[in-house]
């Protein structure tokens, strides 16, 4: 009888107060998608770095004999110098940056420039003498890359050091300011929500005075006077987090699953697994909103 | 039942007292008229019964609680003790009768069988049987106000609070309302009345308690209206 009564309450509740029951899912809607955009984005941030910075290392480019940069001014780094360098990678003060360290020869890198662009006519006329010597290092920890380069460059023999992270770099941070904008609307939709929530609540608890205060009269306790008008924006958060969800799903299935990864194969995207990984998140996060809300709108609305 | 000692209420910070020093006791199955003029405390009295306010002074004591001592989850224990009734009868424009009524079961979470048993006979003893469907706007004043008691009385209270429950009735419909919370008090239970209505007074003969300005000046078994004047 008590939940037939709860839920014959939050009918006429929502049916009373449609239209604002309808904002409410729209825009806790709008705000979730944010959220989960946000979310999604720094998830492929993170598959990209955990499968790019693996790969990555740190090169140093050994000088050429007929090299324009001033610390190479001795010529063609010598095998001394080679030497020196790998003991300096090596030194107790670098060993704990560094994974290893490997030379890479003329012959080498020619055979990885054939391997890679062998098929192409200019490639043909490339010699091995024309290649360059480098050290390849890689990194314990990729972000500190700084550390190494300082300790190496402008040594004899070193010609340039370059963090190959550097080339996704920009990549990342398109999308980590990306992730600050989808966060940042996220933030401002998510305040409207609670606003909107609260204003639907009140607004609900004021149409039904009367019948509350007669509830109050003949004993209903205080949860169960306030239950439905909880559950009812509880009902509208969760109606828009499942629509974000949804939204999401058919927007990385639209736009990434059957387009980008059909055209960009060299990147692993986030895919529609991942959304259903964030839905729970954006449900919770809904029905967090909604009970703050009801939280604060009720508390007035109920003196014994 | 219900006992007050030494009770005062001041609402605002140096105003005359709604309620000066009034102490009372009112016994199990008693009828009790509380008369007076608008303003002597009739309705403060009533609201301290059900622990809408609480008392600036003194101490009231209500189906055996103490109400000071009575923490705010338990209030709606006590209300579940006490059928109220009023002069504008306070239902639901929105549903009928029956619901009406069987709203102060439902909100108390009794089972399903019990509501559909209890409410009709209730109905039945305020003499409404057959007008379940009815919404209130399609009833006499007299009949709301028996919709009204009937949902006072249907969890089968200690005690009814009654507010001008004939205030806005004629006399005859006043008569029958009457009859009806007498029968009431007959099973048993406890029937504070607070009114202007002095006929009815006298008719009844029951138990009379005067205030005025707050202040109790009359407590008389079998008592008249104007008996102090």
């Amino acid at each position: 009888m008590r939940l037939q009564f709860v839920l014959s309450q939050i009918g006429n509740g929502l049916r009373r107060n449609m239209a604002m029951a309808v904002s409410v899912v729209l825009v806790t809607f709008i705000s979730l998608t944010f959220v989960g955009a946000a979310v999604l984005l720094q998830m492929q941030v993170g598959n990209m770095k955990d499968e790019w910075y693996d790969r990555v290392e740190v090169s140093i480019y050994l000088c050429p004999p007929d090299s324009s940069v001033p610390a190479c001014a001795g010529g063609e780094a010598t095998e001394q110098q080679v030497e020196q360098l790998q003991d300096v990678l090596t030194s107790d003060s670098l060993s704990p940056y560094v994974e290893e360290v490997f030379l890479e020869t003329k012959e080498q890198a020619f055979e990885a420039f054939q391997e890679r662009f062998g098929d192409q006519d200019w490639a043909q006329r490339i010699t091995v003498d024309q290649m360059q010597q480098s050290l390849r290092v890689s990194l314990v920890d990729p972000e500190l890359y700084q550390v190494v380069a300082d300790e190496v460059a402008g040594r004899d023999g070193v010609e340039e050091v370059i963090d190959q992270r550097s080339i996704l770099e920009p990549l990342f941070l398109v999308l980590n300011r990306a992730t600050v904008l989808a966060a940042g609307l996220a933030a401002v939709m998510i305040v409207a929500a609670v606003l909107l929530i609260t204003t639907t609540i009140r607004l609900s608890a004021m149409s039904r005075s009367r019948e509350t205060s007669i509830m109050r009269l003949v004993g209903a306790s205080n949860f169960f006077i306030q239950l439905p008008f909880m559950l009812e924006g509880a009902i509208a958060a969760l109606l828009g987090a499942v629509l974000a969800s949804t939204g999401l799903w058919l927007g990385v299935r639209s736009i990434i699953e059957n387009w980008l990864a059909e055209s960009v194969r060299w990147v692993n995207f986030v895919n529609t697994g991942d959304v259903l990984v964030v839905a729970p998140l954006l449900v919770a996060i809904g029905i967090v909103l909604a009970a703050i809300s009801s939280l604060v709108s009720l508390s007035r609305y109920t003196k014994v | 039942m219900i006992r007050f000692k030494k009770v005062s209420k001041v609402y605002a910070r140096g105003a005359r007292p709604a309620l000066d020093q009034v102490s009372l006791e009112v016994g199990r199955g008693e009828f009790v008229f509380l008369v007076g003029a608008s303003g002597s405390g009739k309705s403060t009295f009533l609201r301290l019964v059900l622990r809408e306010e609480r008392p600036t002074h003194g101490s009231v004591f209500v189906a055996g609680r103490d109400l000071a001592n009575l923490s705010q989850w338990k209030v709606p224990q006590l209300r579940r003790q006490i059928g109220c009734v009023f002069q504008d009868f306070r239902l639901l424009h929105n549903k009928n009768v029956f619901d009406n009524v069987a709203i102060a079961l439902q909100v108390i979470g009794k089972p399903r069988h019990h509501v559909m048993t209890t409410v009709p006979e209730t109905l039945e003893m305020v003499g409404l049987a057959g007008k379940e469907k009815r919404l209130p706007h399609e009833l006499s004043g007299g009949e709301q106000q028996r919709v009204a008691i009937a949902r006072a009385f249907v969890n089968r209270p200690a005690i009814i609070l009654a507010d001008e429950p004939t205030g806005n009735l004629d006399p005859t419909t006043s008569v029958g309302i009457m009859r009806l919370l007498d029968r009431i008090n007959r099973t048993g239970t406890t029937v504070v009345m607070a009114t202007h209505d002095d006929e009815i007074v006298d008719q009844m003969r029951k138990r009379v308690v005067e205030l005025v300005d707050g202040q109790m000046v009359r407590d008389q078994d079998r008592g008249v209206y104007g008996a102090a004047r």
